[in-house]
């Protein structure tokens, strides 16, 4: 087992129990698919979760970081020098009035970001708290903000090789920039690559984009309501899903998009308020963090166990590097593609930055890590795997009962909170499965209804079945779709530093100025 | 002095009578021209799946075509049979702002709307457009009940 699979072992694990209904009811049934399932993906999911020799860090996480770093280096640290510019241009400074009823900055941003924000940042952070301890907050806002730069390399190429198709509608993403780009600089195998994205990312949306939401939103259900079959769960998220993607049934979609960034805001209040009843140990967490950066305080792995952890965590989290945020962004009218670049530079700021941080600031003010009093070191758990904690809890009910020690009823909103982030998780993941099944075999009703039947489909055994090895599959598929897109994203870097440059001189000049609105 | 009168159209009843109310002010002006106008409601800060995103310019064409041939379009039509001069507009927007933004860059002398654009919650939180635009435009605002 590896740490990955020991993790999601642990988040598994924390959401009560999540019910193996197929095993109930057929046993050999559910345990063959298992099997199969595994024997035949698994040296995939090996391969791509893989540690570096000789130790426990998963080179995909360092593949993730590294770029992260050498885009932040190779842009100047866009993310500092541009971050008031990137605010600007959210709130419409540049807006053009004429182009009043396109996709506006904000709504771009938005869109991407409803996608992202979700179970990592509540139940990844406990994980990363739980096993890394509270320094791994410090590597995991590194990353963040180090991964902005990654956001903005993806989705300025994303909207600059978008598709505007004929009928007005707007097709983005990695594969589109994988084909022209390379076709542009002329590369040969961008359309290999933009092929094998397209098929990871299809991977990527049936599974860590809805199966595992299905299974995690049933999970989080069933803690409140006890156990009951999860296909249940699974045929009443496949029938909403399937009326919102399918029926094209609007109201749906619209009530989560407005409920979505309304949970958002209340959970960053609650983290808030729960921070200012106890602001005198604000100093204290800081300084857990920064010294549990450094020495680790007796975690598991020590440093370096905190350090795996933050930057897992948050590579999970904000997706920076992975792709899909350039799908997200790529609609947005503007006729500076650098411009979306800015915008979604933010996007690990909020996801990673402010939320994961606040999640993890009130678990270490909870103290629900215990601490040994004489060494001032945290104590470990029997396994000795991971930090132990008041009721034993770890993932989601870790983050639960931190908030609950603060506001005694929070549990049952963080709940509702988890099925929301989950369901918008689903319906963006479509989103970007469809694009990726649509490249690969064309526009057109009747295939883009097969895609959507076989998404809904997966639903159902996403929260019927505790299908593992299915899950891990998926969550590899996910991290291979940053294996190709971040390959491609170096070679098309030159593009970005291009448009970079021209913009920024002429931001420079006035040529480009705000509009008076 | 030319007068050039903005007519906020919104598809209701409240709205024809507006039209018919400017068409009566500017027939006693003696150099008078009107700008039929219909706003599409649309707010750069509100929350889209990504679908929406994908299909909003169409969706946007889509709104001016319906609003120009359903709304504007036979207003036009009927007000230059009846000898005015007059040209059709279709926007997005904040109905209050747009308006009189329409009205500034248009140099308008003034602007009619009707009574009615929001009901219930809503209006009791945020106003009326009709409201805002009384409260905030640049120019003389006539309101037909």
């Amino acid at each position: 087992m590896n740490i990955y699979q020991k993790t999601m072992l642990a988040v598994t694990t924390a959401f009560a129990t999540a019910s193996p209904v197929f095993a109930q009811e057929a046993p050999g049934l559910d345990q063959k698919i298992n099997e199969a399932f595994a024997s035949a993906t698994g040296p995939f999911v090996s391969f791509i979760f893989a540690s570096l020799p000789g130790t426990n860090f998963p080179w995909i996480v360092l593949w993730l970081v590294i770029a992260a770093s050498i885009f932040t280096v190779y842009f100047g640290f866009v993310q500092f020098r541009f971050f008031a510019h990137a605010i600007s241009l959210v709130k419409g400074d540049y807006s053009d009035p004429n182009d009043a009823g396109e996709v506006s900055h904000f709504q771009a941003l938005a869109t991407a970001l409803s996608g992202t924000v979700g179970l990592g940042n509540i139940a990844g952070v406990a994980v990363a708290v739980g096993i890394g301890g509270p320094g791994a907050t410090f590597w995991m806002i590194l990353a963040g903000l180090l991964g902005m730069a990654s956001k903005f390399t993806e989705c300025t190429l994303g909207v600059k090789y978008r598709n505007e198709n004929a009928d007005g509608t707007v097709s983005g993403g990695p594969m589109y920039y994988m084909s022209k780009g390379f076709d542009e600089l002329g590369l040969p195998g961008g359309k290999i690559l933009a092929v094998l994205f397209a098929i990871f990312c299809i991977l990527g949306a049936f599974g860590g984009g809805n199966m595992f939401q299905a299974n995690q939103a049933h999970a989080q259900i069933t803690a409140i309501t006890g156990d009951y079959p999860g296909f249940i769960t699974g045929i009443i998220f496949a029938v909403i899903v399937f009326a919102v993607i399918v029926g094209g049934i609007k109201s749906i979609a619209n009530v989560t998009e407005k409920v979505v960034p309304f949970m958002g805001v209340m959970y960053v209040g609650a983290a808030l308020i729960i921070l200012i009843l106890n602001f005198n140990m604000i100093g204290w967490a800081f300084g857990q963090i920064f010294a549990g950066a450094f020495t680790g305080l007796g975690v598991a792995g020590g440093m370096v166990g905190a350090l795996i952890q933050g930057f897992k965590r948050a590579a999970f989290s904000n997706e920076a590097g992975v792709g899909s945020a350039a799908i997200a962004h790529s609609a947005v009218k503007t006729n500076e593609p650098i411009t979306e670049g800015f915008v979604s530079l933010l996007e690990p700021l909020i996801d990673t930055v402010v939320i994961c941080t606040m999640t993890a600031l009130v678990i270490i003010i909870s103290q629900q890590l215990l601490i040994d009093e004489a060494t001032g070191n945290y104590l470990l758990n029997e396994a000795g795997s991971a930090i132990a904690t008041v009721d034993g809890n770890s993932g989601v009910a870790l983050t639960s009962a931190a908030f609950a020690s603060g506001i005694s009823w929070f549990p049952y909103v963080l709940a509702a909170a988890v099925i929301l982030f989950a369901f918008s998780t689903m319906i963006s993941w479509s989103y970007y499965g469809l694009k990726a099944w649509t490249y690969l075999f064309g526009e057109g009703q009747m295939t883009e209804l097969v895609f959507k039947v076989i998404f809904c489909i997966f639903t159902v055994i996403g929260a019927s079945a505790s299908l593992g090895p299915v899950i891990d599959f998926s969550d590899a598929a996910i991290f291979a779709m940053a294996v190709v897109n971040i390959l491609a994203l170096y070679f098309l870097i030159k593009i970005v530093r291009k448009e970079f440059e021209s913009y920024s001189a002429r931001l420079k000049s006035g040529e480009i100025k705000k509009f008076t609105h | 002095m030319s007068a050039k009168i903005v007519i906020g159209l919104d598809g209701t009843e409240t709205g024809e009578r507006a039209l018919s109310f400017a068409k009566d002010l500017a027939s006693r002006m003696e150099d008078c021209s009107l700008i039929v106008t219909y706003i599409i409601e649309w707010s750069p800060f509100t929350f889209q799946t990504a679908e929406e995103n994908a299909q909003r310019h169409k969706r946007r064409e889509q709104e001016i075509e319906l609003a120009t041939t359903r709304i504007v379009q036979p207003a036009v039509d009927s007000l230059k049979t009846a000898g005015f001069q007059v040209t059709g507009l279709v926007r997005h927007g904040d109905v209050a702002e747009a308006l009189n933004k329409l009205a500034q860059e248009n140099d308008a002398t003034q602007i009619v709307v009707g009574r009615v654009s929001a009901a219930g919650f809503a209006k009791r939180v945020f106003g009326s457009s009709t409201q805002n635009l009384v409260m905030h435009a640049s120019v003389p605002v006539t309101v037909v009940g």
